[in-house]
């Protein structure tokens, strides 16, 4: 026989490999990519084989197992699953992601695209306990899916987390000669990369029309699954316990303090810089990720210490005292106030929110310093430096400004120019000017210390491996920190010509302080210290403490190299990070937060918008920059609330309230399980347990996703029960609305600890109006009858305030920036001229190109939430493929016009190209 | 979709003379669930299929040799990615048309034997043979007249209404 192959197809890895495994003697003939060698198929089809008989088998898996077969391994039940599970899911997933990956370049996205089934076959893994996926020795199944994973697996970007099951057999199947050998013959030693020439011949998958940055979760919501008779069983049985048992929520009782025994968790945000005032992005990136966490971590009764506050050293500070004319403390004292005041609007539940001017600090910098220095950690250096002799100082980069060596911009900043974006030494800049004084500086020559980043470095990869081997590394944080490893570390200086720091404890150092990025993170200790003397049993305890740090991706290279450096050097069984958890980033409208140019809404500014904190907290959680960029937008900000908040979650617990009011005065009534309620009682179990193990591994935005399921299926479950006409039927019927209110109520009272870490202020109104006992608010994986028959609850109102379409756009208008004042003749433009597409989109909208339009975007508007509404109706209701997508091309058709009719200009790019003269 | 699959496995267990005691449930609304009494449960139209063959004893259904293993297996796989996965026109007649084409010299797919692979892509094309014209019908003849002779087989199409296939032609030649 004889095995048709191409290089730098990932499914040729497969026969190969299965060749070369069942040691099957056939002839082996490369031919071209788009080379048609089986005769009856229009499109050419490789690999195939040809079989002695003059058959050919054209289907990769077929000829996998035939090869098998032929060495007398017969299928099972289980490889026959795990071949059509990769045949049928797993390559559709994998067509997008290697051709985003490969052809677009874009590893990061492929990786976030595949993490579901990845997460599948780990599970099946770690349940069967095989070292292979179907069996304890290697079969037909594991090269099928070795296959088809290796092109993605073996490059490092694609980095499995702490996917361990999955992470083993890979390697163990990698390993095997045959699999090497197919790796060696299909790709050539050229990797992920091999695969461009085959990839761009193929059509370009579908998946890929999706936005770069997706508001939306992959999969969807209607991911259903099937409840076992036991499972269904369990949720009953659990319920029926009731309270009694249930544990008791702790005490919290300042200072908190490491239990021993007890699971006791450390919980850092990223501090803020002191001299801006925090914008979305960075509140989502850092505290209300880090607090939905540490309220989590009290819900399960852990003992949690949440620390943050402002960092306020440095020359960011000396600047900008001087633009405001104060003195370096009162910008700190006044910026330290608004941040304080910002996050207290917004929930965030700090055991202490300290700041990094303080006794403590200076203490603890200085001893962590010296212990360095001691343990021959830090190295002398010479550094030139620009001087300004008028002003009698060195002068910090950002002090200093000159002609761009690269590209000659007049006005270079002395580390980076603006214009063409190199970095720059502060030395190199061409006619520099002392930005105070306007004077020429002079180079001068300044000693300073260096922290010996490569004398550690044997001792941090130790660290970090163990770390990211047990902990729970976002991947984005394991990227970048092997990245940094990788390109190898050099010493860093630790030290600065500045007034505004903690003075280096050294005499001959005296005029100089500490760099802010070797002293700022010392603040998560000394803000810890100046909250309970007893602060070394949180930061030297590793044995007893896990330690999170949550950030924006771009803190990870301090929190994970130079600052465990640090406290590795200093030898005092420091409380190092096991759980780095890094957001990507936060776009506003697609476009950047921009203070200067006043685009963004920023956190003082929520506020005043009069939409509560909750909803802002929501709305961040929901389009949180998990695995991937997101964007706030007004109009999805809207759209979520009027659909997730108010029609889904809000309607449902207010309901089930309501029907208890009225139809059995205000008591809950009675109740006698039926299948349909266990059944809905195991489905919020099953939801429960996913939100507790995604909370639990931090995918906060996932989690969130379970509580809105839980509300979606109370929805479905009181729309076909009907308790509102069978409280009007027989004895039996009312019998029935009775339980299936109880359940309902139930099932609210469930949600509202569940949502207690996202929104707080809600969770707490609707346990008074439920009048649920206190002792409700703890975490655990069961789900009981908080409220038994004959409990009274209190009185019920809506929880959620519809928003207007016209006031969210006054807002983004608002908040949107000055693009549209920047010649608004060029506006005009653009508005005048009605793409051809939007026309035909929209036959009805004739004015839609008179761009913007309030009175049109408001109808746009509501008729897009109510189209919004009909797709989720159809999903909810597992109509066909076909019919929801056509309503979500309408969907999408009618979301465009909106776009137009707001004016917003932010698809004139494309629509040059095609207007018509 | 879901649904379909469910009605051809219920189908394709009476076809098989299977007492019908096995449980369905779906995951994602897209892939059928067997709920077997001893052991996990399995997933997959094609997978579950074959499980169903050989619990009624019926091996022969899956080919006799390892090359009539590998053309049934290879058929199954076939119907569930490129026949279910189909989209549009265009895929539609490329299917019909290599089908055609393989069908040429062949009574079953698996060649001179009758297979699962006959029962599961007889289901799996009858949306389609529905929809389609006469003449389109006498186009691919080969696929006609297979189609016919498995709808036709006993005990096979079950829940499924007849698709009427001319014997005659009515359009000679030029198509």
């Amino acid at each position: 026989m004889r095995l048709y192959l191409t290089e730098g197809n990932p499914h040729c890895l497969k026969v190969v490999a299965a060749v070369e495994l069942t040691g099957t003697r056939c002839e082996l003939q490369f031919v071209g990519v788009e080379e048609r060698v089986v005769p009856f198929l229009s499109h050419s089809k490789l690999p195939c084989l040809q079989l002695d008989s003059g058959n050919y088998l054209f289907s990769t898996n077929a000829i996998c197992q035939y090869l098998f077969t032929l060495r007398g391994k017969e299928p099972s039940d289980l490889t026959n699953q795990w071949l059509e599970w990769e045949a049928t899911e797993l390559q559709t997933a994998l067509s997008g992601a290697l051709y985003t990956a490969v052809v677009q370049g874009k590893k990061e996205e492929a990786a976030g695209t595949l993490q579901k089934k990845w997460t599948y076959i780990d599970q099946s893994l770690t349940r069967r306990s095989f070292p292979y996926l179907a069996a304890d020795a290697i079969t037909v199944a594991d090269i099928v899916l070795w296959g088809a994973l290796y092109p993605l697996l073996s490059d490092s970007a694609f980095l499995l987390g702490d996917l361990k099951a999955l992470r083993g057999w890979f390697e163990r199947v990698c390993a095997v000669a045959a699999c090497r050998k197919a790796v060696e013959s299909i790709l050539k030693g050229k990797g992920l990369q091999g695969l461009k020439p085959y990839l761009q011949k193929q059509p370009a998958p579908s998946q890929r029309a999706e936005t770069p940055t997706s508001n939306e979760p992959e999969g969807g919501e209607s991911a259903d699954r099937v409840l076992t008779e036991e499972e269904i069983r369990a949720a009953a049985d659990s319920w029926s316990k009731g309270l009694s048992g249930w544990p008791k929520p702790k005490l919290i009782q300042h200072p908190v303090l490491p239990q021993p025994n007890e699971k006791n968790v450390l919980i850092t945000s990223a501090l803020p810089y002191v001299n801006n005032v925090p914008h979305l992005g960075n509140i989502i990136g850092c505290v209300l990720s880090a607090d939905v966490f540490a309220r989590f971590c009290r819900l399960r009764n852990w003992s949690t210490l949440f620390v943050c506050g402002t960092d306020e050293y440095g020359t960011a500070t000396e600047t900008k005292a001087l633009e405001e004319g104060l003195s370096p403390q009162q910008i700190c004292d006044k910026y330290h106030a608004v941040h304080a005041q910002i996050y207290q609007w917004f929930g965030i539940s700090f055991d202490h929110f300290g700041r990094t001017t303080t006794q403590r600090q200076r203490e603890i910098s200085q001893d962590i310093f010296r212990r360095l220095l001691e343990r021959d950690f830090l190295l002398q250096d010479t550094v030139e430096q620009l001087r300004c002799e008028s002003c009698q100082k060195f002068l910090a980069d950002r002090f200093v400004e000159g002609f761009c060596p690269f590209c000659n911009y007049e006005e270079a900043r002395g580390d980076q120019c603006d214009k063409c974006g190199k970095l720059i030494n502060a030395t190199e800049l061409k006619n520099p000017q002392c930005k105070i004084c306007k004077g020429t500086p002079v180079v001068k020559s300044s000693k300073h210390l260096f922290l010996d980043l490569p004398k550690l470095e044997s001792r941090l990869v130790k660290w970090l491996e163990d770390s990211m081997v047990s902990g729970n590394w976002t991947p984005n944080a394991r990227f970048i920190a092997r990245s940094w490893i990788r390109d190898g570390l050099k010493p860093r200086c630790i030290t600065r010509d500045l007034k505004w720091g903690i003075p280096v404890p050294l005499e001959e150092f005296k005029d100089k302080v500490f760099y802010v990025w070797f002293d700022a993170p010392i603040g998560y200790l000394s803000i810890t210290a100046n909250y309970t003397d007893q602060w070394e049993r949180w930061w030297k305890n590793p044995e007893q403490v896990q330690l999170y740090n949550f950030m924006a991706k771009d803190n990870v290279p301090f929190h994970s190299v130079v600052f465990p450096c640090s406290l590795l050097g200093a030898e005092d069984n420091y409380t190092l990070v096991n759980h780095l958890i890094a957001t990507e980033y936060l776009n506003y409208e697609d476009g950047k937060f921009s203070k200067s140019r006043g685009v963004g809404v920023f956190g003082d500014m929520a506020k005043e918008t009069g939409i509560p904190a909750d909803i802002w907290r929501f709305y961040l959680l929901f389009i949180r920059p998990e695995g991937q960029d997101s964007s706030f937008s007004w109009s999805d900000l809207l759209l979520k609330n009027n659909s997730e908040l108010l029609n889904n979650l809000g309607n449902f617990i207010n309901r089930a309230g309501m029907f208890v009011c009225k139809f059995f005065e205000g008591r809950v009534p009675e109740m006698e399980l039926h299948d349909d309620d266990k059944r809905l009682l195991a489905q919020a179990t099953w939801e429960l347990r996913q939100y507790l193990q995604l909370l639990e591994k931090v995918r906060i935005r996932d989690a969130l996703k379970c509580i809105l399921n839980i509300s979606r299926h109370g929805n479905q479950y009181i729309q076909a029960n009907e308790p509102w006409k069978r409280i009007k039927g027989t004895d039996a019927d009312r019998k029935r609305a009775g339980t299936v209110t109880g359940v309902a109520v139930n099932v609210a009272c469930l949600l509202s600890v569940m949502l207690q870490p996202y929104m707080p202020s809600v969770s707490a109104s609707i346990q008074e109006q439920l009048l649920a006992p206190a002792q409700c608010n703890v975490l655990a994986d069961e789900f009981v009858c908080i409220l038994p028959g004959g409990h009274k609850i209190g009185t019920v109102s809506p929880l959620f305030q519809k928003l207007e379409t016209d006031e969210v756009e006054s807002w983004r208008k608002r908040f949107g920036g000055q693009q549209p004042e920047e010649g608004s003749a060029d506006q005009s433009k653009t508005e005048a001229k009605p793409t051809a597409e939007a026309k035909a989109a929209a036959p009805v909208a004739e004015d839609a190109g008179k761009g913007a339009d309030p009175q049109r975007a408001k109808q746009l508007a509501e008729e897009v939430t109510k189209q919004g509404e009909v797709v989720r109706e159809l999903k909810a209701q597992k109509a066909e493929k076909a019919v929801i997508g056509a309503e979500v091309t309408k969907l999408l058709e009618l979301k465009k016009q909106l776009v137009l009719a707001e004016g917003k200009t932010a698809e004139a790019p494309a629509q040059k190209g095609k207007k018509k003269k | 979709m879901v649904e379909k699959m469910l009605l051809e496995l219920s189908s394709l267990e009476k076809c098989l003379g299977l007492k019908k005691t096995n449980k369905y449930s779906t995951q994602g609304d897209k892939v059928p669930v067997l709920q077997t009494n001893n052991g996990p449960s399995l997933m997959g139209l094609t997978t579950i299929a074959i499980h169903l063959v050989q619990e009624a004893q019926q091996n022969q259904l899956l080919g006799r040799t390892a090359e009539e293993k590998a053309i049934v297996q290879q058929w199954l796989e076939y119907r569930v990615t490129q026949i279910d996965g189909h989209r549009g026109k265009d895929e539609t007649r490329t299917i019909l048309k290599d089908l055609n084409q393989y069908l040429e010299d062949k009574v079953y797919l698996a060649g001179d034997n009758f297979t699962l692979a006959d029962i599961l892509v007889y289901y799996g094309l009858h949306p389609i043979m529905t929809e389609l014209s006469v003449q389109e019908k006498e186009k691919y003849v080969n696929v006609s007249r297979w189609f016919n002779h498995i709808q036709h087989y006993p005990g096979i199409r079950q829940h499924l209404h007849p698709v009427v296939v001319l014997k005659n032609r009515l359009y000679t030649s030029g198509h």
